[in-house]
This record gives C-alpha cells, structure tokens and sequence, in this order.
C-alpha cells in the first residue's frame, strides 16, 4: 500500500505478511492519535460556541465592535480584548523573537560544543518559572525598574504617541515585555534544535564555494530551517496569546484602547482568567467563554497567515531540498 | 576593468563580507545575552526570596494554618510529580505519535489540518483547558480528581511536543531513511529506530519545554485536580500541586506565606531542573556526529 | 528500543506508579475506616480563618474537610454542579441565582470583614474621607489629592499636587462587591452611571489582581489610592483611611467597628439571613463591611456528611468563633448567631433535621 503522498520514503513492499501489517498498523495507528488532536479542537469548538449562544444572541456582531465591558448593567464588547492581546502578543514577538533567533544561532553556531548543552539548558529553565512568579517578579522587580525606563521615554521621546501618559509601570508595556521574556526560551530551545539539525553537508556545500559562516546561515542553512524557525515562532504567540497569570498581574487590566505603551491594557486571556472563577450570571459566562471563542479564531487567523506566509515564500528549494 | 580595480573591488567585498560576518557573532552573542539576563533576575529573585524558608519541614510536613510554624508542601511536591508523569502519559504518545503522522504521511489536507488544529491548541489559554476538562471529565465523575488534572495539563502538551517532533523528523536527512530502508527494513521500524533515533535530541527538547511549561500551570488545575489539604496519591481524588498552593499563598496576605509560596516556586524549578538533566543525561548519544 | 527511553520511561512509569500505589500518611478515601472527608470550594477572603478551622476542628471531631479558594464564583459554580459538599461567597445568591440552583442553598453567615481604603501617600499620617469623596476619586471627578473636596475634610493636612493614581481589583471578588454597594448607597452618581456587583465597568483607574495584587499596586505607585481586606492593609503596613459612616462620625475599621455594623443588620436578617452591612446606621459602625456566606444545599443527599456538615457550622457558629479577631476577621455578633442557627436546623437528611434542637 504505497502511500501516495509519503514523502521522503519508498515503502517497499516485502512480501511477508508481517512486515506489511506492521507498517499498516503504523500508519492508522499514528493516524487515529493525530485525529485526536483534530477532534479535540472540535470538542473545544464545540463547547466554547454553545457557551457563547447567550451572549452571541443578545450582541451579535456588535460584541466585536462594542468597547464596553459592564456586568452590571449587562453590556459587553470585546474589542479592547481583541486590541489588547493582538497589541501585547505582537510587541512580545517584536521583542523576543530578535533575542531568540540570535540565541538560538548563537547556541547552535558558535558556541562551542562543551558550553552549548550548559547554556541551552539555562534558557530553556526560564520555560520552567511557573507563570504566577512571573506575574509577582513582575509586580516587585520589572515594574519599579520598567517606572524610571518610561518617565525616560516619555521625557526624550514623549512626542510620539506611543510613549505618552503617566509613568505607572503597569501597563502595555509591561505586559509585552514579560510575554517576550516568557515565549523566548520556547522560540530559542526550538529553533536551535532546528539549526542544529541541517545536514552538515548543505554548509559544507557553502564552505566549499567560499561563502562566509554568514553567508551559508543566510542562503542554505535558512531555506532549510526556515520552516521549522516558522513553526517556533508560531508556537510562541500561541502562548502569547494565551497566556493569563503573567500578564495579568501587570498589564493593569483596564478595558481601553489606547496608543500609548503606557496606558494599561486588558486581553482576552486576563479578561477571562480574572473573571471566570467569580462570574454567576448567565450572560456574563457566556460573554466570557465567548471572548474565548474570539481568542480562538484569532490564533486561527494569524496561523493561516503564517502558513501563507510560508508557503509562498516555500515554493522550490525548501520541498525539493528535503527530498 | 584594470587588475588593481577588480582586486581593489574584491578586497573590499571581502571587508565588506567579513564584517557582515563579525557583526551577526555580535549580535548573536548580545542576544544570547539578552536571553540569558530576565534569566538571571528571575532566578536570583526566587532563590533570594525562597530559599529561607525552604527547610526540612518544608518537604515533610503538610500546610499549616497562617501563624503556626512548621508548615510545608510535601503533599504538592508528590502531587505535581504524579500530575506530570500523568501529563506525560497524555501528550508524550499523542505528541510524538502525532508529530510523527504529520511528518511521514502528512502532506495532504488531512495532515495540514491536524497540524493547524494543533497549532491553534498552542493558543488556547490555560484556564479554557481546564474549563473544558470539567465538563468533560469533572462533572460526569461529580468529583475532582487527579486523572482530570493530568488530562487538562496533557492536553496543554500537545501542540509543543506534536510541532517540534513533526519539524525534527522531517530534518532527518534522506539518505539515513534510504540507507536503513535499502538494508530491508520496514518503513515503522526505519522511523523508531533511525529516525526518532536520530531526531531524539530535538524530540527530547520539545518535550522538556512542553513538561517546564505545564509544570507551572496554576489556571487548568483549579477546576480539574483542584487542591488537597491532605495526603493524597489516589488518581480519582483531588490533588494538591505546587503551582495551585503556590497561587493561594502567593495571594494572601501573609509574609510567612509568601516565603513558602517562593520556596515552592524554588522547588518546582529545581524540580524540572532535575528532570531536564536525568532525561538529557539518559538519551546522550553519539549519533549527533551523523548529519 | 534504545536503552535511554526504556531508562527514562521505565523510571518515570515506576515513579507514578509507586507514589499512586501507597497511600501514605493516614489518609483514606471517603468512606475508609469510617472517616468523613469533605469538600468546599470558594472566597479567598476567608480562607486564612477556615484553614485554622478545619485544622481545629479535625482536632475536634475527626472529620476532614478540604476546601479551596478558587473564587467566590467559583464555589458556586462547583456547588451547582454538584462536585462540592458546600460553597463559600462573599457575596449572597440573588433570588435569581438562587433559583437556578438544583436545589433550596441555606445561606450560613461566618464572619464579617471590612474593605478599607489604603493609600500611598507618605507624609499624611491620618487621612479622612466620606462616601462621596470615594465615589468622586473613583469616578474621575476629584483628580488631584490637593482638591478642595478632600481638603476640607482634613483641616491642617497639607496634600501633594499630585494626580491620584486609582487602583481597583480587576478580578470579580466579594470586595469588590462590598465596596461598590456602599459607593451606590452614599453616591447618587455612582449608583446610576456604575452600579454594583463583584465586577463592574470602572471609569477610571488600574486594576491590580487579587488583594494582594492591589496592595502591591498601591505600595509601589506613589499618590495612588486603592481598596483591600483589612488583612492585607494591615500585613503590607498600608495606610488606611478614616471613612465618615451614616452617623457622621470617621471611623477606622477596626474589628469593634466591623462587629457594630455587623451587629446593626440583626433587624434585617429576621427576614432574610443574605443581608447586606454597607452603610450601618449604627453610632461606631464602619461603612465599608460584609458578610462572607457558606453556602449548603437544604436537603442534603448523603446522610454521614449532611451530618457533619451541619455539625461542623454549628461549630464554626460557636468554638469557631474564638479564632476569627486575631485573624483580623470580625466575629458575628450574637443575636445574628442565634438567627443562624436557627436557619442551621433546617438542615434536613429526607426529611428529618440534620442537627437535634439544644
């Protein structure tokens, strides 16, 4: 049963009976876990939207245009949510995935062979910090740092919206840098393995025609790993976008769309995390788990922009290479 | 074109390249750095904060009400041990498998959708996987339980394990499967023994970040495993666990407590500490020569 | 297979298994050897008092009791669906939510507590507000601590002219509930743009997260004004305000004060055990404070634990009652205790009352 869509292997049939029910047992056999994953994102689908009926009923489309977030008085928006985690994640990834790519080169090119385990282990420890710490380490470290680092930034540059209000600490930027601090060891630990696991053959290729480590980074090196980088990236905004705790100890949690990094801020995740575990009424739940379905089509929509991204950039060498 | 100015030219095309060169190792370096400095305060700020009160009690002894010494969390050590090898259990099989399916025989529209599916799951906060483990499993059972909470923090593994083994294996180069293939083997054993072989640093990696990060997860285990004032190891009671006794003594009002609540972040991270170095240690190889 | 996974993974499936297989310590499933095991969910805000409870009265009459803070909210969520022998909430189910519930919920009043009003502003050693200077600061309208309104309400202090920096508690929570009722009961405004309840549309401000969260917020922003459990202010060491209660007097919330306004609702809770204490009429009553509920279901379906829960409240009614002053809790004053018990001995297993009459 040659599969016609295999890619790299030529299963050979062998003729005994064993060796082809192996390998048929193999692949249904991954098949049926990898449909899992695929039904577990429906059942979340699934649930998540019959949660929301209430609240999809009585707001319809206004709940993505309204700003308002009141219990009391039964009006819920969303679109500061939306403003705020699209805001904080993508000032995350603005933040971190510099530092990680850097990293990650760093600790799979030059290092040498004896640092490289010690160090990569080092990063990949920050993964390990529970999120709460990072939250109260941001409260009592990052903050009172982040204070007189804004009332610089609003002296000097304070001409650009994006620095301008009070110098709290709390807010937007805050939350980005700690998001960014969070999802760098994830963007880090994976894209160094992806680096590490380009066949020496295709840099020694580069080598063999002159080019500089540099230069071999940039041309084979990357086209190959370039999907692999993608996926890293990918996988940090998940947890960007998802992440409660952390950020919602210093974002400031204020439902508002503002331009400046200053001013706080609120995303879906806190805005769920802070009220879920006290919410009663009805309708209110059910704008929760709704701002939940919202965060749920966002990543949906940023990874197909990713995987277009990276399809149209993919065409040729990238597919052929790993043939 | 006169040979002083074509050697001028490249002369300086070589400045030109080796100082491109020279400054991506600056930058590497400095964002290697960069990485490497949250790290340090972080680290510094918990151990500073944690380790006074991290004492033989604090391993030995249950929770003590505010104000009476002697308190510890020896029930959330075992508790979060058990909720990760449980965890494990989940998203190491569906993880690796999974990633597998996607790497072997996952080019067409079936496969790009469970890679989608498991990359919008990488997305979905913490506190909604908990959310739909209760009604799943919490509810039907009218009870909270262990398996709920290694169930919601499985699931919470997942897409990392699934994406980094799916992009390992498909790095392993051709001429490893062919040669194993061109020796007789099948395709199945070709993939467990060469190429997961091969690929096993960068699986091992996946999973050590997807175990640091569920390790950690306070949200998911509120609804699911709980809490437990108590001793407890059975898989169908509520649970106790570092990161949930961690949040309640973190949110008190209580200096004692917080000093326990930092000494349990100093735990958990000394925890997975050792686990990173025992998983490192125990699938070393030589085979990383080979590439 | 390579020796390595076999290593890691024979060991870690040994670990799982050894920790699951014994049950260490004298810790038995509910119904082993007899010994009761239940289980609540719930506030935060009390559960430094419930904690020494359940220690105590472990103690006391061997039943085990674990209980989790994980929201007012929270309890109730777990005790609708059933997978919580009780609940705890800082604020009452509304008759709406009451009647949503699976079955008659006895509300069982435990304690009181009071909100204060914390501030950072270090040169001002006594700080004095009313109700409508709280609610002006929170809505926007007194902007500056130099404002003429909080001026004239402390003669002789000297205020910095400093924008106040308001913090309010981002997390739906019964203090928040407890503080919005009394800024809707003292400010017309107040009630009709913001209303009350455990999470509303604040118009200006930062939200921190917790109590804690707040009081860090408030600890490290200077000029900033935030409200708390009077845990929190006093263990932070912030400075709390003097707030002016409805018989005109600034009163500081100290426990006698807290337990004054208890005991000023006893009259309204003849009628109805889920009384709100905001804005007691009484002499020495602080304005700011509430009640925390334990929420159990009338009939209970289990006999045994029916039992023990009913006699573990009448404890908490009792005995417990010792442990609550030193906590910084205010205990029930006592004809509200006697009400209490009264609505206790509706407890019923089929039909028959839990708890015999004394």
């Amino acid at each position: 049963m040659a599969a016609p869509s295999a890619p790299q292997t030529s299963v050979r049939r062998r003729g005994l009976f064993g060796a082809n029910a192996g390998d048929r047992a193999f692949r249904w056999g991954t098949l049926l876990v990898a449909s899992s994953v695929l039904a577990l994102i429906g059942v979340l689908a699934y649930e998540l939207t019959t949660a929301s009926l209430p609240a999809m009923r009585q707001f319809g489309w206004r709940f993505l245009t309204t700003s308002t977030w009141d219990p009391v008085h039964r009006v819920f928006g969303a679109l500061p949510f939306i403003y705020g985690t699209l805001v904080s994640s993508f000032l995350a990834l603005l933040l971190a995935v510099p530092v990680s790519l850097g990293a990650a080169l760093f600790l799979a090119e030059l290092v040498p062979r004896w640092l490289r385990g010690p160090v990569s282990f080092l990063v990949e420890l920050l993964a390990a910090v529970p999120s709460v710490v990072y939250g109260l380490w941001g409260i009592f470290v990052l903050v009172p740092l982040l204070r007189p680092a804004q009332a610089w930034l609003g002296q000097h540059l304070g001409f650009l919206p994006l620095f301008q209000g009070p110098p709290y600490g709390i807010g937007m930027l805050a939350g980005g840098l700690i998001l960014a601090i969070m999802i760098t060891p994830i963007i880090t630990a994976v894209s160094r393995e992806v680096l590490q696991a380009v066949p020496v053959s295709q840099r020694e290729a580069a080598y063999a025609l002159g080019s500089t480590r540099w230069e071999a980074i940039r041309g084979p090196v990357w086209r190959y790993a370039r999907a692999g980088i993608l996926g890293a990236i990918i996988l940090g905004f998940g947890r960007a976008a998802g992440e409660t705790m952390a950020v919602t100890m210093v974002i400031g949690n204020r439902p508002e769309i503002s331009a400046s990094l200053f001013s706080p801020g609120y995303t879906l995740a806190s805005a769920l995390a802070n009220e879920f575990l006290e919410a009663t009424q009805t309708l209110h739940t059910a704008a929760l788990l709704e701002l939940a379905l919202i965060l749920f089509a966002i990543t949906i929509i940023i990874n197909a922009l990713a995987r277009l991204l990276l399809w149209s950039t993919a065409q040729g060498m990238a597919r052929g290479v790993r043939e | 074109m006169s040979r002083r100015q074509s050697l001028s030219r490249s002369r300086a095309r070589e400045a030109r390249r080796a100082a491109a060169n020279g400054l991506m190792w600056a930058f590497a370096a400095l964002a290697t750095i960069a990485a490497l400095v949250p790290l340090g305060m972080v680290l510094y700020y918990i151990v500073i904060q944690g380790l006074p009160a991290l004492n033989l009690a604090f391993f030995t002894h249950l929770a003590r009400p505010v104000g009476e010494p002697g308190g510890g969390m020896a029930n959330a050590i075992v508790g979060t041990l058990i909720l990760i090898g449980l965890a494990s259990a989940v998203g190491l099989p569906v993880g690796i498998l999974g990633g597998i399916y996607l790497a072997e025989f996952g080019n067409h529209r079936f496969g790009a959708g469970v890679r989608f599916a498991a990359d919008v799951l990488a997305g979905v906060p913490s506190i909604v996987v908990g959310i739909l483990v209760w009604v799943i499993v919490v509810v039907p059972m009218q009870g909270f339980s262990a398996l709920a909470g290694g169930l919601a923090l499985g699931i919470m593994m997942i897409p990392t394990v699934i994406r980094t083994t799916e992009e390992l294996v498909r790095l392993v180069p051709v001429s490893q499967r062919e040669a194993a293939l061109s020796l007789g083997a099948t395709h199945w054993r070709t993939v467990f023994k060469v190429v997961l072989v091969a690929a096993r640093g960068g699986v091992i990696t996946g999973v050590l970040l997807a175990v640091a990060r569920i390790a950690g997860e306070t949200a998911p285990l509120l609804f699911t495993a709980f809490g437990n004032r108590f001793w407890s190891a059975r898989l169908d009671q509520p649970i106790a666990s570092l990161p949930v006794q961690i949040y309640y003594y973190a949110i008190a009002p209580y200096d004692d407590w917080h000093a326990q609540a930092w000494a349990g972040a100093l735990v958990l991270v000394l925890i997975i500490l050792i686990l990173s170095a025992a998983a490192r240690y125990a699938t070393r190889g030589r085979l990383r020569a080979i590439r | 297979m390579k020796p390595g996974w076999l290593r890691v993974g024979a060991l870690a499936g040994a670990a799982v298994l050894l920790a699951a297989g014994c049950a260490k310590g004298p810790s038995r499933g509910p119904g082993g050897s007899g010994q009761v095991t239940l289980t609540g969910a719930g506030a935060t805000f009390p559960y430094p008092l419930y904690s020494k409870w359940f220690d105590e009265y472990e103690f006391a009459a061997g039943v085990r009791i674990n209980y989790q803070s994980i929201g007012s909210g929270g309890g109730i969520q777990q005790l609708k669906a059933g997978t919580v022998d009780f609940g705890g909430s800082d604020t009452p189910l509304s008759d709406q939510e009451a009647a949503a519930m699976p079955g008659p919920v006895v509300h069982i009043p435990t304690v009181a507590g009071a909100v204060v009003i914390a501030h950072n502003l270090p040169k001002v050693t006594e700080l004095r507000l009313s109700g409508e200077t709280i609610a002006d600061i929170y809505l926007g309208e007194i902007r500056r601590w130099n404002d003429s309104r909080i001026a004239e309400l402390n003669p002789g202090v000297r205020f910095p002219d400093a924008p106040i920096a308001v913090v309010y508690r981002s997390d739906g929570s019964g203090t928040t509930s407890i503080f919005t009722h009394y800024l809707a009961a003292v400010s017309r405004p107040w009630a009709g743009r913001v209303g009350a309840g455990k999470s509303v549309n604040w118009p200006v401000g930062i939200g921190g997260k917790g109590n804690e969260g707040v009081a860090g917020v408030v600890k490290q922003t200077p000029a900033s004004i935030g409200y708390v459990e009077l845990a929190y202010a006093e263990h932070n060491r912030l400075p709390y305000a003097r707030v002016r209660n409805a018989a005109g007097s600034f009163v500081a919330p100290t426990i006698e004060a807290t337990a004054a306004a208890a005991a000023g609702a006893a009259a309204a809770m003849k009628q109805d055990l889920r009384v709100s204490i905001v804005n007691s009429p009484a002499p020495n009553a602080y304005p700011i404070a509430g009640f925390t509920y334990l929420l159990v279901y009338r009939d209970q379906r289990d006999r045994a634990k029916g039992e023990a829960l009913a006699k573990f409240l009448d404890w908490a009614l009792d005995d417990g009652q010792a442990f609550a002053e030193p906590l910084l809790y205010a205990p029930l004053p006592a004809a509200a205790v006697e009400l209490t018990r009264a609505a206790l001995r509706t407890l019923t297993f089929r039909g028959k009352p839990l708890l015999a009459e004394k």
